[in-house]
């Protein structure tokens, strides 16, 4: 193939201006009829002297975004050619700045640390859900849409738990950003999504202090002093950063992935719950660790053991799923109440099951209003916090509960769309006329009722007295 | 299941209560132009000495010798050892030694198959629990367990060496029957596992007087 150029036709895209060109590949937007869905193409340097590891990128990217389905958290892929013959990916071109863009402005106030922050976990939650870990991350592959939702890009370097790793034995030297890249990643672990945790953690202390946590490593020597000695305190480098953001920044720093937050979800509703977040000696600490301590690890960093990869967080549907609808906001606690009740005789009569708790909104286009309050991050978030906040009491370990806030016009179908995709053996929801029911909640019971796959139970608040 | 052509790996009988039924089914096949290759346990119920067999293969293998008649006998004694079609090698064990019935149990048994074959693709039979052995550029295979149902794209940048698994003879638990679909035109590979009416099979074989073990095994997948 000819080197491609603004005005080159490959298989029948027309190519428009070059936005990036990089090492590893160089980027196009297309010339496309208008109010089509603005694309870009992608096209890998494959040439005789290019690296290996870009082929084999190549193919990740496809397979992996090829394989997940269509999200507002990471581009679709549109069309793509052979990797033999005409390599090309043809992706959703994506509006917006992105955070590298943002990072311009560190040090920021932690408010604002936390905003961005839970939106990048939301959208890592997205992608873990999928059995694909992304290894990559750093601030040019997280973009922000309009309204501030983000978009994760630049799947080379990622791992789904679906296809044969092809990247596994590509490691002579550490693949992806050494900037951002956790401990395990070094020594070539591939299928932990707390890695993606621990890149995470590295951008949101970037936004917070203006400073990288390990600098610039070169060697790999500098590379792996990560196992051994810890980033300066960020409210050392700036006072202003209040405990809870550097508890939560060193807690996804961790060298143990076990230490770090298990899900990004939890990561995402921390950020959200500031005050909410328990202290500990790592949200006040002020100076690095001294030299002993420093010696006893580097001592330790020398047989580093990688913690064992979690668990896919796939729908699992081995286990019996019950679905409990939430109205949004719901705030009559009988209801609330009588709603776990349920749950708990669920859970009573099949103790392997997983609650999986369920509100739906109004899809982000059609909210009115502006402002971060009514961003659809914020308010994705806010669900969330609702949602756990409801199934706390329950007191259910971790992997038996999942939240989801699904966007649809129509409550009911979405969640009938719910339990048939998943599999839900039985839905809970709240009886018409018992709550204060925003938005199109009210009276969905009897439409969930009529065609509903599973078992629906009406729950009704007892009355008083 | 929408295949132009079928394959079958090889330890077409030796387990199960239906060993005649299964012959005449997979020579229809064959006239048709399936590709079939030998297992163990069909060398063995020629006749064909094999220390490897335990006593319950043994005593099966036994069993099923006596049901098969001549025209049968002479299906499987001419079937061959391996199959090569194409970029497509196909092989019962280790196309490394295939009268040896070597086990591919890791990435080191499947770098002498794939070695020895020397085809972009190899199919395998013999070990019983679905797996894809790919290489990657240093040319050292990489271990996979498949997801049913997930079509994997098998590009010639590699090798590759499908265990497909066996359709009722389960060692992983689950005691659906598995086979593989090969698109050569998409190069994508899907492994799929499916459910079939074991219940009827174990009475089929407890009906025969063949050993416990293997009934059972069909219903709990070990």
């Amino acid at each position: 193939m000819d080197v491609p150029e603004e005005g080159s036709v490959i298989d029948g895209f027309r190519l428009a201006e070059m936005i990036h060109a990089g090492s590893m590949a160089t980027i196009f937007r297309l010339a496309g009829p208008d109010g089509a869905l603005p694309l870009i193409m992608k096209i890998p340097r494959l040439g005789p002297g290019e690296r290996a590891v870009n082929v084999i990128g190549f193919e990740v990217c496809r397979t992996v975004l090829g394989a997940m389905p269509q999200s507002r958290h990471h581009p679709t892929l549109v069309a793509y050619g052979d990797v033999e013959t005409l390599p090309y990916l043809v992706m959703e071109y994506i509006e917006g700045d992105r955070l590298d863009d943002r990072l311009r402005r560190a040090p920021m106030p932690a408010e604002e640390v936390a905003r961005i922050g839970s939106a990048i976990a939301l959208a890592l939650e997205d992608v873990h859900r999928q059995d694909v870990v992304h290894l990559d991350l750093k601030p040019t592959n997280v973009l922000f849409r309009r309204d501030d939702e983000v978009v994760l890009i630049d799947f080379g370097l990622a791992r789904h738990g679906h296809f044969p790793d092809l990247l596994a034995e590509e490691l002579r030297v550490p693949l992806g950003n050494w900037v951002y890249m956790a401990p395990e990643q070094i020594v070539g672990v591939r299928c932990d999504c707390r890695s993606d945790i621990y890149a995470l953690g590295g951008m949101l202390y970037e936004l917070a202090t203006g400073h990288l946590p390990f600098g610039h490593p070169v060697t790999i020597a500098e590379l792996r002093r990560r196992f051994y000695r810890d980033p300066v305190p960020p409210r050392k480098l700036v006072p202003a950063v209040p405990e809870w953001l550097q508890e939560v920044v060193l807690r996804c720093l961790e060298v143990d992935a076990r230490d770090r937050y298990p899900s990004a979800r939890e990561l995402a509703v921390a950020l959200a719950t500031p005050e909410a977040i328990p202290l500990t000696e790592r949200g006040s600490r002020m100076r690095r660790a001294g030299l002993p301590t420093l010696a006893r690890r580097r001592l330790r960093a020398s047989r580093f053991k990688p913690a064992p990869c979690p668990p896919p967080l796939l729908e699992t549907p081995a286990s019996r799923v019950v679905a409990v609808a939430i109205a949004p906001q719901e705030s009559n606690e009988a209801l609330r109440t009588a709603m776990r009740d349920a749950a708990r005789q669920a859970v009573a009569a099949d103790p392997a099951c997983r609650i999986a708790c369920i509100t739906v909104v109004p899809p982000a286009a059609t909210l009115s209003g502006t402002g971060e309050e009514n961003s659809a991050t914020g308010r994705h978030i806010r669900r969330l916090v609702e949602l756990r906040s409801w199934a706390k009491p329950l007191d259910l370990p971790e992997e038996r509960v999942t939240y989801h806030v699904l966007e649809s016009d129509k409550p009911a179908a979405a969640l009938v769309d719910y339990a048939a995709m998943n599999d839900v053996a039985q839905i809970l929801i709240g009886a018409p006329g018992s709550g204060a029911l925003p938005w199109r909640f009210a009276g969905i019971g009897r439409e969930v009722v009529g065609s509903a796959p599973c078992t629906v139970t009406v729950v009704r608040p007892r009355a008083e007295g | 299941m929408g295949a132009d052509r079928r394959a079958f790996l090889g330890d077409l009988v030796g387990y199960g209560a239906d060993p005649v039924a299964v012959l005449d089914l997979v020579e229809q096949h064959a006239s048709k132009g399936a590709i079939v290759v030998m297992g163990n346990h069909d060398a063995a119920a020629l006749g064909r000495p094999d220390d490897a067999l335990s006593g319950s293969a043994l005593a099966a293998v036994d069993w099923t010798r006596a049901q098969l008649g001549a025209r049968h006998r002479t299906f499987l004694s001419s079937l061959p050892l391996k199959v090569e079609a194409d970029d497509i090698l196909y092989v019962h064990a280790s196309a490394a030694a295939p009268e040896q019935w070597i086990y591919i149990t890791g990435p080191r048994e499947a770098a002498e198959s794939i070695d020895a074959g020397g085809r972009h693709y190899t199919f395998s039979g013999h070990v019983h629990e679905p797996k894809l052995y790919y290489t990657g550029t240093s040319g050292r295979p990489m271990a996979f367990r498949p997801v049913p149902g997930t079509p994997i794209p098998v590009a010639k940048q590699h090798r590759w060496l499908a265990i497909v698994g066996s359709a009722g003879q389960p060692r992983d638990g689950n005691n659906a029957a598995c086979y593989a679909l090969f698109d050569t035109e998409r190069e994508r590979l899907t492994f799929f596992r499916v459910r079939y009416d074991y219940e009827s099979a174990i009475r089929k074989i407890r009906a025969a007087g063949l050993p416990e073990r293997l009934a059972l095994r069909l219903e709990r997948g070990t």
